[in-house]
C-alpha cells in the first residue's frame, strides 16, 4: 500500500467533489443536474483522449466519481466501434458500464423492498 | 403584477443568507476524497486476490461494492445524514448515483412494488442513464466516422 | 384595488382550540403550549400520509371532546393541508358526519378557512364552524422536494415543514376572544423563482396585505400587541420589515413570525424556521390563544402566508407567487 497513491486518489477525487460543491453553491443546481454535468464532461474528456492521463494519475480518485462512469461509457463506445463497427457503436458504452447499472437496479430493488423511509 | 420586480429581486439577493462557501467546499473535498480512497482500498484488495482478475473486472467489482455499501447506508437512513454534511462530496462519487436510485425506490414502495417502487426508481437518476447511454452512442457514431483518429 | 377588509365586531368568537404536534415541535420553545403530541411521526401507520390523516382525525376528535360537543353541534368544517387534492383532509373527514368544505391556499390555508368561517357565521346562517389545517414534514418533503433518504444538502434558505395540526372552533356567542376583522389578500408575484426561498416569495404578499389592512381599518401597527406572520422564516421576516419600512408603516418589536417562534433555530437545524399549513395553526391555537386567554395579549394580528408553489409550474419556469390573509383577534 503506497501512501503517495492514496494521497493522489484523495486529491483528485476531492477536487472533483470540490468543483461539484462550487456548482451547487453558485448555480443552485440539483443533484440530478450535477450528476449529468459530470457524466457528460467524463464522456467528452475520454473522447478527446484526456481522461486516461487523469485516470493514470488519480486511480480510484478518477474512477469512483460519476465523471469516471462517463469516461467508462465513452471508452466502451470507442473500443466497441473499433472492434464491431456500427453495432459496437450502439452497444459498446452500455456494455462497459453494464455491471454497475445491473448492480444498482438489482440492489435498489432489494433494498427498496426491505427498507422504509426513516423519521427525520 | 406579473412582471419581475427587479428592485425587489436585487434586495433579495443582497439580504438573504448565502451558502458558506469555504466550509461547504472543505467538507465536500475531504468527504469526496475519502470515498475515493475507500474505492482505491477495494481496488487494491481485489487486485491482490490470488485469482489475478483483469483490471476491468477489478474496477467493476469496486463499483459494485461501493453501490452495495451505499444502498445499505441509504436503507438504514445514514446516507442522507452524510449527504447533509458533505454536499457534493457524497453526490459526485458513484455512491451519490446509487443513493439517488435507492432513495426513491424506498420512498415509493408504499404505492406498490410495480407502480411505486419500480416505476419511480429512476425518478431522480433517470437523466444520468438517458444522457450516459445516448452520449455513448453519439461518441460511437463519431468514432465510426472519424475512425482514423482513434486507432 | 377594491377594499377587502371586513369587520365582524364581536359576532364571531373562538369557543375552543386544539393542537397536536410531532416530536421536533414538542421539543421546541413552544412545546408546553401544545395540547397533544406524539413521539413516533408515523403514529403506527404504514405511511406518512396515513400518519397525517390519523393526526388530523385525533385532533378533531380531541377538539369535540374538549368542547363537550358532538358532531351534530357542528354546522361545518373548513379544513385543508398541503397534499395533492388536499387528500389528507378529505380522507380525514370521511371519519366524521360533519358537513365539509376543503380549502387550499398553501401555508395560508388556515387564514382562508378562518375568514370563510367568520363570514358564514356573521351572515347568521351558521352557528358553529371548525377551521383546521394539518401538515407533516415527511409528506411535504415528498410533495414538493425529494425522497427522504436522498443525500442532498438543504440550502441555508430552506425551511422545515411543521409536523402537526391545529383547529379552531368558531361560534357566534361563546368565548372571550373575538375574530374582529379580516383582510383578504391578493396573489402577489415579484418574480422569485427559487423554490427553496419561500420567505422571499411570500414577503411581498405579506407586506401588501398588512399595508392594506392598516390603511382600510384605519389603525397603526402599534394598535396590535402582537403581529404574527405565518412562515416567512428568519430571513423572510427581515425582508418584510424592510418592505414595510419602505412603504412608511414600519413594524417594530410587536412583530414576530410563527416559523421563527416554533423552533429553536440555533439548536434544531431547521434552516430559516418552520413552515407548512400547520405552522400558523399550531402556533396560534396553542401559544397565542392561550396567552390571549391569560390576558398577556389583547389585540393580535395573524397574517398566515402561503407560497403558491407547484412542482409542475416551477419546472415549467414559472416564478412563485405568494399570498397572505390578515385576521385580527381581540379579547372582549
Amino acid at each position: 500500500m503506497d501512501i503517495l497513491v492514496y494521497l493522489r486518489v484523495f486529491a483528485i477525487g476531492g477536487a472533483f467533489c470540490l468543483i461539484g460543491q462550487i456548482l451547487i453553491n453558485t448555480t443552485k443546481m440539483t443533484s440530478a443536474r450535477i450528476l449529468v454535468c459530470f457524466l457528460l464532461s467524463g464522456v467528452l474528456l475520454e473522447t478527446i483522449g484526456v481522461y486516461k492521463y487523469i485516470r493514470d494519475f488519480g486511480k480510484a480518485g478518477a474512477t469512483v466519481p460519476i465523471i469516471g462512469f462517463g469516461a467508462n461509457l465513452a471508452k466502451g463506445a470507442i473500443e466497441g466501434t473499433l472492434e464491431n463497427g456500427l453495432l459496437g457503436a450502439v452497444s459498446g458504452g452500455i456494455e462497459a458500464v453494464a455491471p454497475g447499472i445491473a448492480a444498482v437496479i438489482f440492489i435498489a430493488f432489494v433494498v427498496g423492498l426491505l427498507a422504509t423511509s426513516k423519521t427525520k | 403584477m406579473s412582471e419581475p420586480n427587479k428592485r425587489y429581486l436585487e434586495l433579495v439577493s443582497k439580504k438573504m443568507p448565502k451558502s458558506r462557501h469555504l466550509t461547504t467546499m472543505f467538507r465536500a473535498f475531504w468527504t469526496g476524497g475519502t470515498i475515493c480512497m475507500i474505492g482505491q482500498a477495494f481496488t487494491d484488495l481485489y487486485s491482490s486476490l490470488p485469482a489475478a482478475l483483469p483490471e476491468e473486472d477489478v474496477s467493476a467489482l469496486t463499483t459494485i461494492t461501493l453501490i452495495l455499501i451505499t444502498a445499505v447506508l441509504t436503507g438504514i437512513g445514514v446516507y442522507d445524514k452524510i449527504g447533509a454534511y458533505a454536499g457534493a462530496g457524497s453526490i459526485v462519487p458513484i455512491t451519490g448515483f446509487a443513493n439517488s436510485v435507492v432513495s426513491p425506490a424506498i420512498e415509493h414502495k408504499r404505492e406498490g412494488v410495480v407502480l411505486g417502487l419500480c416505476s419511480n426508481m429512476f425518478s431522480v437518476a433517470g437523466p444520468v442513464i438517458v444522457f450516459g447511454i445516448s452520449s455513448s452512442v453519439v461518441v460511437g457514431i463519431i468514432v465510426l466516422i472519424f475512425k482514423g483518429a482513434f486507432v | 384595488m377594491r377594499r377587502s377588509t371586513y369587520e365582524f365586531g364581536s359576532d364571531v368568537r373562538i369557543e375552543e382550540t386544539a393542537t397536536i404536534v410531532g416530536p421536533r415541535e414538542k421539543d421546541g420553545p413552544l412545546g408546553k403550549y401544545f395540547d397533544k403530541d406524539f413521539r413516533d411521526d408515523l403514529l403506527g401507520q404504514k405511511s406518512h400520509e396515513k400518519a397525517e390523516i390519523k393526526m388530523h382525525v385525533t385532533l378533531l376528535r380531541y377538539l369535540l371532546n374538549k368542547s363537550k360537543h358532538d358532531q351534530n353541534d357542528i354546522d361545518l368544517c373548513i379544513s385543508g393541508d398541503l397534499l395533492d387534492e388536499i387528500m389528507g383532509t378529505c380522507l380525514t373527514m370521511r371519519e366524521f358526519d360533519i358537513p365539509f368544505m376543503g380549502a387550499y391556499n398553501a401555508c395560508a390555508t388556515f387564514a382562508e378557512s378562518l375568514i370563510t368561517a367568520a363570514m358564514l357565521i356573521s351572515g347568521g346562517k351558521f352557528r358553529r364552524i371548525i377551521s383546521s389545517t394539518s401538515s407533516h414534514f415527511s409528506t411535504a418533503e415528498r410533495q414538493y422536494r425529494y425522497p427522504l433518504e436522498l443525500g442532498n444538502q438543504r440550502t441555508p434558505l430552506a425551511q422545515w415543514t411543521v409536523t402537526g395540526a391545529g383547529a379552531t372552533m368558531l361560534n357566534d356567542s361563546l368565548g372571550t376572544v373575538a375574530l374582529t376583522s379580516c383582510t383578504i389578500g391578493r396573489v402577489v408575484d415579484f418574480g422569485v423563482t427559487d423554490s427553496n426561498d419561500m420567505g422571499a416569495c411570500m414577503a411581498p404578499a405579506a407586506s401588501d396585505t398588512m399595508q392594506r389592512h392598516f390603511e382600510e381599518r384605519g389603525v397603526d401597527p402599534d394598535y396590535y400587541d402582537l403581529i404574527l406572520t405565518g412562515d416567512l422564516g428568519d430571513a423572510g421576516s427581515r425582508l418584510l420589515k424592510i418592505l414595510m419600512r419602505e412603504k412608511g408603516t414600519p413594524i417594530g418589536d410587536n412583530y414576530n413570525d410563527c416559523g421563527v417562534l416554533i423552533f429553536n433555530r440555533a439548536a434544531q437545524d431547521v434552516g430559516q424556521g418552520g413552515s407548512g399549513a400547520a405552522c400558523s395553526s399550531t402556533v396560534f391555537n396553542g401559544y397565542v390563544y392561550k396567552k390571549m386567554l391569560r390576558g398577556e395579549y389583547k389585540k393580535v394580528l395573524l397574517v398566515p402566508t402561503g407560497a403558491l408553489c407547484s412542482k409542475t409550474s416551477v419546472l415549467q419556469g414559472e416564478s412563485i407567487p405568494g399570498i397572505a390573509h390578515a385576521v385580527s383577534f381581540e379579547v372582549i
